[in-house]
């Protein structure tokens, strides 16, 4: 095993509302949902409509600009409703949960004895595919290339983040099987981050056909984007695919069963959470049937995810297609008086100008209120310290906001994703909206480039 | 604080598109986000933000110039005292209270004239009012010799934020350092406000009655006419200040403490604060090997706590916009700041002091000296690229 790797730039946010390690048979969700909004620059086109009867893994809309990329219901029943937003753009499809789980079936064999084919095959066919994402620009991996290698984050360093070491206890064999697979979709190496600070999990130690880099630092340690430019950085020209370790899981599921089995583990966290602890949930389900009778009443944001990267959903909306969490902090519509010259002891910053820094280990509630107002982009040297990758991010982020697609490139946007920014969001001063900039760098990007 | 919330939002529409009072929309603004921290929540991207804002970071470089400030009233008031032979029996109230009503109208003028041009420049872009010259407005006085006329405050610092500021497209789009360019212009329009023997002490310019040998001149104009040997201050006035000089500028002292204020809140950067004093003791230490005059041989320390070295270095420098904005550019604009401020303090005897323009020309070259670390991180990552095709 190699040596750990130590990312010094970063910051951890140390919020109130950690998920306790207790597994909570989630109670099963009435109604799941797939959201193409999850999946950046998709074009859906659905396969089914309202009323109609799907199995788990039926597929319900595909890929525009490649049918071949299907997405799946994650659960049997009936489509219950298509959600249409402005100019009728798909929002979500909504199924009515059936009482006993059906399965479409697909190809069920060991994945060494498959052909690199036929194993794509049978995770397009299976809705499973979109879980490969490809950087560059962060987008679903293009079943027609072939990526340097393949790397699989162990560690979610986010703020609130789940602990892989705990939730990927039961899952060895496969986690081993999906790896497997995803070996042969690569010329190069399969690569597991695992966290340097503690013996991994089981699932982690003794999996095979991988190469293993141990990582220790503060966020974003734990995003594969600072793990693949410190493992093997990506070059103008070069592509390399990205799963999630549940993902992982799921597509050795397949290979095991046939199925696609959508089961995961999300833990449910933020400081207004009652008890935040791990539920086991199926992919897509409705967040009510977590939350219920156990979040303080109130104003509150609900998130998909985490709280840097997360997308915002309504108390009763449904689980995203890559999220493993699901947060709920106080929402920050209020004023606050004077509140720019107050001395901080109960406010995170970054900024040693507030005295919360002096109190460590402090677990701090945040809301969603800005902090102020908009401003130019005049500080400098903040975002440098918080990005830890050999890339200049202030200098990255005016190029793409001046549309230079010489200097965007020059300057490293084919190493980067949102999540890869978001630290620099919470950081800024000027309160500038950084991810979404960065998306349409990307997208400008993959643009430009077909 | 409710009541004043609920009197806000009562008056609130009245400020709002349609409303009565909208032309004044931007000053409500204004004012409201001063007192209250607005109720903007986050839309995309993270759902919450760090703590710091815009308004924050300004104030404390404002706390942070304080010392230096309160300082500078006494210093005015001691040497005013000073030259007319009245020190004796004064109190250090009595002091500082003259040094205080000779300083403030500055500050109010500088104030008034700049936001007054600010808010109307913020109105017509319908943005808010950026907090930058919360700084900008504290250190055009802080600049100037006590006895500039107000007139002269006013027309710099409208100068400066309209042709300093406003044409580039406004706070954090400009490219010199706005309070330096308040004084380059005074400097180069006025100069007989601006240098000689008679404009650094409250007073002297009127003749008001002056004590026999007291001469008004500062360290800078000893050492510009040659006469190093007839000055009467001690390396330990220059450092605590008890020297005529700019308001702010003479106290060491004071200065570093506001130096410790902005590097332990980060506000300001030390890697700029540190390589400006690097590079004029640098340059101080190379004049003093090649000494062939009494400037040249002057202790290449003292040259630190003379002058505005140590305000420019501190203060001036430091201002995000106008610096290079890589944290390797940081170390070398710092560095050739400090190497010129001293040459041309030294070298042209045009020039007394070489702080100010030795600033806004690295302000000027900011963007190049940027401009090639990032070539070094393109060329890098090319190199990368080559290897891994190869």
């Amino acid at each position: 095993m190699s040596e750990i790797k130590k990312i010094k730039k970063g910051l951890n946010i140390n919020l109130k509302g950690k998920a306790e390690k207790v597994f909570i048979k989630a109670k099963p969700s009435e109604t799941y949902a797939v959201k193409p909004i999850d999946f950046a620059g998709l074009m859906p086109k659905l396969s089914v409509v309202e009323g109609d009867e799907v199995k788990a893994g039926t597929t319900l809309f595909y890929s525009k600009s490649d049918s071949r990329i299907k997405f799946t219901a994650p659960m049997c029943g009936r489509v219950k409703e298509i959600i249409r937003g402005e100019r009728r753009k798909i929002q979500e499809v909504i199924i009515e949960a059936c009482d006993k789980i059906e399965y479409e079936t697909f190809v069920k064999a060991d994945p060494s004895s498959l052909d690199r084919k036929a194993i794509i095959e049978n995770l397009l066919e299976s809705g499973l595919w979109p879980s490969i994402k490809q950087r560059p620009y962060n987008i679903i991996a293009n079943p027609d290339n072939t990526p340097k290698s393949i790397f699989i984050s162990g560690i979610d360093s986010a703020p609130l983040g789940v602990d892989y070491d705990f939730l990927m206890q039961d899952c060895e064999k496969e986690f081993q099987v999906g790896v497997h697979a995803l070996r042969k979709l690569t010329k190069g190496n399969v690569h597991l981050s695992i966290n340097g600070k503690y013996p991994p999990v089981k699932a982690f130690k003794n999996v095979k056909n991988t190469e293993i880099h141990k990582f220790t630092g503060p966020h974003p340690v734990g995003n594969v984007g600072t793990q693949i430019h410190h493992i093997d950085p990506i070059n103008k020209g070069e592509i390399v695919w990205t799963v999630e370790p549940q993902n992982v899981v799921m597509i050795g599921k397949l290979f095991l069963n046939g199925r696609y089995d959508a089961r995961k583990i999300v833990a449910l966290t933020g400081s207004e959470v009652y008890k935040p602890r791990y539920y086991k949930v199926i992919s897509g389900c409705c967040i009510t049937s977590l939350t219920e009778d156990n979040v303080r009443k109130g104003n509150q944001r609900y998130i998909s995810g985490n709280v840097l990267t997360g997308k915002q959903i309504e108390p009763d909306g449904y689980l995203g297609f890559y999220d493993s969490s699901v947060t709920i902090i106080p929402e920050g519509n209020e004023y606050k008086f004077l509140g720019w010259l107050s001395p901080g002891f109960n406010k995170f910053s970054s900024s040693p100008s507030f005295l919360s820094r002096l109190i460590p280990n402090k677990e701090f509630t945040i809301n969603s209120n800005l902090n102020g107002g908009r401003r130019a982009l005049m500080i400098t040297g903040q975002f440098e310290k918080v990005f830890p990758m050999d890339i200049y991010p202030m200098q990255l982020l005016k190029a793409i906001i001046i549309e230079d697609i010489d200097l965007m490139e020059k300057l490293g946007i084919y190493e980067v994703a949102e999540e890869d920014f978001a630290l620099c969001e919470f950081v800024d001063t000027s309160k500038t909206e950084i991810q979404a900039i960065v998306r349409k760098g990307l997208d400008l990007m993959i643009k430009e480039m077909n | 604080m409710k009541g004043l919330r609920n009197y806000l939002n009562k008056i609130k529409p009245n400020f709002e598109k349609g409303g009565k009072l909208e032309k004044l929309h931007t000053l409500y603004d204004a004012i409201d986000t001063f007192l209250f921290v607005p109720d903007k929540v986050a839309k995309t991207g993270t759902h919450i933000r760090d703590s710091i804002d815009m308004k924050r970071t300004m104030i404390i470089v404002v706390i942070a110039m304080v010392p230096a400030l309160l300082f500078g009233m006494w210093n005015v008031g001691y040497h005013h005292f000073l030259s007319i032979g009245e020190l004796a029996g004064k109190t250090l109230w009595q002091i500082f209270g003259y040094g205080f009503l000779r300083v403030l109208p500055l500050i109010l003028v500088s104030y008034v004239t700049g936001l007054t041009i600010e808010i109307i420049f913020s109105h017509i872009r319908n943005h808010e009012v950026p907090e930058g010259f919360f700084v900008t407005g504290m250190l055009i006085p802080m600049i100037m010799p006590v006895d500039v006329p107000l007139w002269m405050v006013s027309v710099s610092t409208a100068f400066a934020v309209i042709i300093g500021i406003e044409v580039f497209g406004g706070s954090g789009m400009n490219i010199l350092n706005p309070a330096l360019t308040a004084r380059a212009f005074l400097f180069f329009a006025y100069p007989s406000s601006m240098s000689g023997d008679k404009v650094w002490i409250s007073g002297l310019k009127n003749g008001e009655s002056v004590v026999d040998g007291f001469t008004g001149e500062t360290v800078m104009g000893y050492a510009a006419n040659g006469k190093l040997s007839e000055m009467n201050f001690s390396p330990h006035d220059m450092f605590m200040g008890t020297i005529p000089g700019s308001i702010g500028e003479t106290s060491t002292l004071a200065i570093l403490i506001g130096a410790v204020i902005l590097i332990v809140t980060g506000i300001g950067s030390w890697k700029i604060i540190t390589s400006v004093f690097a590079g004029g003791a640098f340059i101080g230490l190379i004049l003093n090997l090649f000494a062939v005059n009494d400037y040249m041989s002057l202790p290449y320390w003292q040259h630190l706590i003379i002058g505005g070295f140590a305000f420019g270095a501190v203060f001036m420098a430091t201002d995000p916009v106008s610096a290079a904005q890589t944290e390797k550019g940081k170390f070398i604009y710092g560095f050739l700041i400090g190497i010129l401020a001293i040459l041309i303090r030294v070298l042209n005897p045009a020039y007394p002091e070489g702080v100010m323009l030795a600033i806004l020309l690295m302000n000027v070259f900011a963007p190049l000296i940027d401009h090639y670390v990032i070539e070094a991180n393109i060329k890098k990552r090319m190199k990368r690229l080559k290897a891994s095709r190869a």
